[in-house]
């Protein structure tokens, strides 16, 4: 790994550099508008070409990432992306596609658009299907108004609370907020179960909805899931599944046959989709039938031979400014069409295989939070090693020092130390035997010399961050010396 | 055989790891699942072959007018402007393309630096303090200034100016309808002196690509104790005076024009600047300048106290996943404009577009109604619009937005250096003909 510093681009800056060459106006000149909506000078790196490529090439190489390293962060499904989807979404008739263009212009969009609405509405059994949401966020928020809307459609406003297990993601709570409802905790039992008693006792005629992780953040299938679902039903709320673990669902169950009414997905986990260093993503809002009319437009259908868009009877709004995410919608249609059903349920199968037998292979080394099989993800807890000083986050580092992305640390809350490790299917047995092996080392090397771990990483471009200076004393921007 | 070339596990390898288990089949690890539920039927489209794929996404391709078109005037919130061969190298970089969010700083710290750099070069085009990595689009950064303002100010009302386009308060309303805010129009603001608001939003170029005067209505909203939110047009920076030297508080982008492809409407990248004063209100990742334990420069995520992740229900936003890439896509993009290209494409534009306008403003049935604009005008004209379009479309040419309302019929242009001045000519002869 390269270790030098990379300096900041202004700090590179010579006048008189560039590093592109650009047409000349051309055309007979106008005056400017007044001076007193004009510019003066504009501070920006004035850098040559080359120096600027082998700057952004030289950062690349500070980062692990799929294409380099194995990287099971849970919950994160950093599975390969493949290099095809790249190449589609590049095609000159989708990237250079004007959102304002009339229907007929773009129809290949919309049949695009229209076709993974299909297949994504049967993957999950919710056959009514949203692809505006731009993130998961934006698709629980989707979710929470289609919600909201239909019982202020029946005339019951008074339901504003939305019941959240405590081992939910925190933008399941930050989402209700927004879509003004009371975020009320229903507990889980230590296996990240919702705690039926719990729940029976918060559910109320003021519930909106329950929003449910499937499987849980614990990597686990909610085993009383026909119960929960039974539970807000009867009492006349809607159950909203919080879809980002799909990737164990594929072809094994369909939320729309377990009760579920309202979903989202996340493409940018489960369809391959590349995460991009924290975006773009994309996540569509899945529902059932008769939630159809509220979801957000633009949405598409057929007509006759055409393709359309419209906007549904009582629509929850625009979430963004034009579909969404559409070079991400490319990107996961065409590696739904490039697996077929049959694919996708490979896809699950191996994803569960694989976590599972990492789990039973470390279950002697960490502490396990649940002895029954997991879903895509274990949880593990580093419990055991902080008895010896090593806590979640060293081995987190330890491992980064040993070539591997670390495992998402500290989620869900409810599990002391948790380490949550999502192999993936993409993953050989090969890799996933060498991950195995370093964790083992890791746990024997906390009780014979903690300090290798806690100080880790040393194989990096940097040491261990100082964190709190940045929040301190923030620094944001590039400053003049 | 498996059906997938992204599975490595052999039919042998999921042998031996279902023994290592302790399960004869797949099935058995599947217990908690209802029995009746399990494997249902899946009615997909069938697989495709690499090849087949391709020839299939070719086609669906060539419905779209874009496959065939030679140069468009379309604008309204997504702008064709040249993207360097540097930007289209670089987020091609599987490092940059397929890391998670830098939750792990010491193997991120490409990523970070290169959010740190699009921090840095925004808020010196804004002249704004500080900058965030990145929002969802242009629209949903201007809904969650609005949302951030009214919190600043504890005073829930949102005045929305003229200038803004219905697209964007469609999505101000979709993000406020359940929390108490109270949109008003600009111009039913109460005189009254000890009348309050949250804030104004305005947008400069506005709606139809004329300028604002941000300064005047700044000093007005100030006033009345609200904020000022700018929404803008990043290009136009390169020529005009930038929202912190118009006393903006808040201002936002679409930032689609910096480098990204128009793409069909996204991805794309909001664009989300303010005084520091405020950070603590921003919503969305920061990331901040440190040092690691040998004291060398680095960098981090920062005040993160006010997201999801650990403020929950009390968080600024529910942001989480946003558009790390393609702050990337703009980063590279002005490292390579600098501040000589940045101004060089502002003024293209800007000289371009008035050329055109004014040429056509010379046309019988064409009619100039803009003045002070930057690049995007409006036409008045007898003529159908979409007789208009279909013509220059029969050309190759992309036309320009049907604005008509029951009064009369409007066309609006966006012309920016991709538009040739051959092109311009062009299309002034073929809009010069008779259109029936
Ligand atoms: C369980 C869960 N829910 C929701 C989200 C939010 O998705 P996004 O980051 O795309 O907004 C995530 C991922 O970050 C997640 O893991």
């Amino acid at each position: 790994m390269i270790n030098k510093e990379q300096t900041l681009l202004m700090n590179q800056s010579k006048k008189g550099r560039k590093a592109i060459n650009l047409p000349s106006i051309g055309v007979p000149e106008t005056s400017l508008p007044d001076s007193k909506f004009l510019r003066k000078d504009i501070e920006l790196p004035e850098v040559a070409q080359l120096d600027l490529i082998r700057y952004f090439t030289n950062l690349s190489s500070l980062n692990y990432s799929i294409d380099t390293n194995f990287y099971p962060l849970g919950s994160c499904t950093m599975k390969y992306n493949p290099k095809i989807n790249e190449q589609i979404s590049a095609i000159k008739g989708f990237a250079s596609s004007h959102p304002n263009q009339s229907d007929e212009n773009i129809q290949g969009n919309l049949e695009i658009m229209y076709d993974l609405q299909n297949e994504l509405g049967e993957i999950t059994g919710l056959p009514a299907v949203s692809l505006a949401p731009l993130a998961g966020a934006q698709g629980e928020y989707a979710g929470l108004l289609i919600a909201r809307e239909y019982h202020n459609h029946n005339n019951q406003k008074n339901r504003n609370i939305a019941l959240i297990p405590d081992s939910a993601h925190g933008t399941n709570p930050a989402s209700a907020s927004m879509a003004g409802l009371d975020a009320v905790t229903i507990k889980t039992t230590n296996e990240g179960d919702i705690d039926l008693e719990d729940l029976k006792n918060k559910v109320n005629e003021n519930v909106c909805v329950l929003m449910l992780t499937l499987p849980s953040t614990l990597g686990l299938f909610e085993p009383n899931i026909l119960e929960i679902t039974k539970i807000i039903h009867d009492n006349g709320g809607l159950v909203y599944a919080d879809g980002a673990n799909l990737n164990a669902l594929l072809g094994i169950t369909k939320f729309g046959e377990l009760g579920i009414d309202i979903c989202h997905s996340n493409l940018h986990k489960t369809f391959s989709t590349p995460h991009g260093g924290g975006g773009p993503g994309s996540g569509p809002v899945m529902v059932a039938k008769f939630l159809e009319k509220y979801l957000p437009y633009p949405h598409i259908k057929k007509d006759g031979g055409k393709f359309i868009q419209y906007k549904p009877e009582f629509s929850v709004g625009r979430l963004n400014g034009f579909y969404g995410s559409f070079g991400i919608l490319v990107r996961a249609y065409a590696y739904i069409r490039s697996l077929g059903a049959e694919g996708l349920r490979e896809i699950s199968e191996n994803a569960i295989i694989n976590a599972n037998y990492i789990q039973e292979r470390l279950k002697e080394h960490y502490e396990l939070t649940s002895s029954r099989r997991c879903m895509h993800e274990t949880v593990l807890s580093a419990s055991k090693q902080k008895e010896d000083g090593v806590k979640a986050i060293d081995i987190a580092k330890k491992l980064l020092d040993e070539g591997f992305h670390a495992p998402t640390m500290y989620f869900p809350l409810i599990v002391e130390e948790a380490l949550m490790i999502e192999p993936t299917e993409s993953e050989s047995k090969e890799t996933i035997d060498k991950f195995i092996t370093a964790m083992i080392k890791i746990s024997e090397l906390s009780k014979t010399n903690p300090d290798e771990i806690t100080n880790a990483p040393l194989n990096l471009p940097v040491e261990r961050l100082d964190e709190a200076q940045a929040a301190r004393n923030p620094v944001l921007a590039w400053e003049k010396k | 055989m498996k059906n997938s070339p992204y599975i490595p596990s052999t039919d042998l390898d999921q042998k031996e790891m279902l023994q290592t288990i302790g399960a004869k089949t797949f099935k058995d690890l599947l217990n908690d699942v209802p029995k009746k539920m399990l494997f249902p039927a899946l009615e997909l489209k069938e697989a495709l072959s690499e090849q087949e794929l391709v020839e299939f996404f070719e086609l669906m391709a060539n419905n779209n007018f874009a496959s065939k078109s030679i140069s468009s005037f379309m604008g309204g919130g997504a702008y064709n402007h040249y993207i360097p061969s540097t930007v289209k190298s670089m987020i091609q970089r599987g490092e940059f393309l397929t890391s998670y969010t830098p939750y792990q700083p010491e193997a991120s710290q490409g990523t970070l630096q290169v959010g740190f750099e699009f921090q840095s070069m925004i808020a010196q085009l804004f002249d704004m303090e500080v900058c965030n990595a990145g929002m969802y689009d242009g629209p949903t950064a201007l809904a969650e200034a609005a949302l951030m303002a009214c919190r600043i100010k504890r005073n829930n009302t949102v005045v929305i100016h003229s200038s803004i386009p219905e697209k964007s308060l469609e999505v101000i309303k979709a993000y406020s309808k359940w929390q108490d805010i109270e949109l008003i129009n600009y111009d039913d603001m109460s005189n009254d002196e000890s009348s309050e608001y949250g804030c104004l939003l305005v947008q400069s170029p506005n709606q139809y690509g004329e300028i604002e005067d941000v300064e005047k209505l700044a000093d007005e909203i100030h006033s009345k104790n609200g904020l000022i939110v700018q929404h803008t047009y990043p290009i136009s920076l390169g020529l005009l005076k930038p929202p912190g030297q118009l006393s903006v508080d808040i201002a936002t982008a679409e930032g689609q024009p910096l480098g990204v492809p128009v793409s069909f409407g996204g991805p794309f990248i909001g664009l989300l600047t303010c005084k520091k004063e405020y950070i603590r209100q921003l919503p969305g990742r920061i990331i901040g300048q440190t040092v690691d334990k040998n004291n060398k420069v680095s960098y981090a995520l920062t005040l993160q106290t006010r997201e999801q992740h650990i403020r929950r229900e009390s968080a600024t936003s529910n942001i989480c996943t946003s558009t790390q890439l393609i702050g990337l896509m703009v980063a590279v993009y002005l490292a390579t404009m600098g501040p000589n290209g940045i101004k060089s494409v502002a003024e293209t534009s800007y000289h371009r577009a008035h050329y055109f306008a004014s040429e056509l403003d010379k046309i019988d049935d064409f009619k100039l109604v803009s003045k002070n604009f930057f690049n995007e005008f409006v036409i008045e004209t007898k003529i159908d619009v979409s007789k208009i379009n279909k013509v220059l479309l029969k050309n190759n040419i992309e036309g320009g937005i049907d604005i008509s309302d029951k009064d009369s019929n409007k066309i609006m242009f966006a012309v920016t250096e991709l538009n040739s001045p051959e092109i311009i000519r062009k299309t002034i002869d073929i809009l010069g003909e008779k259109i029936d």
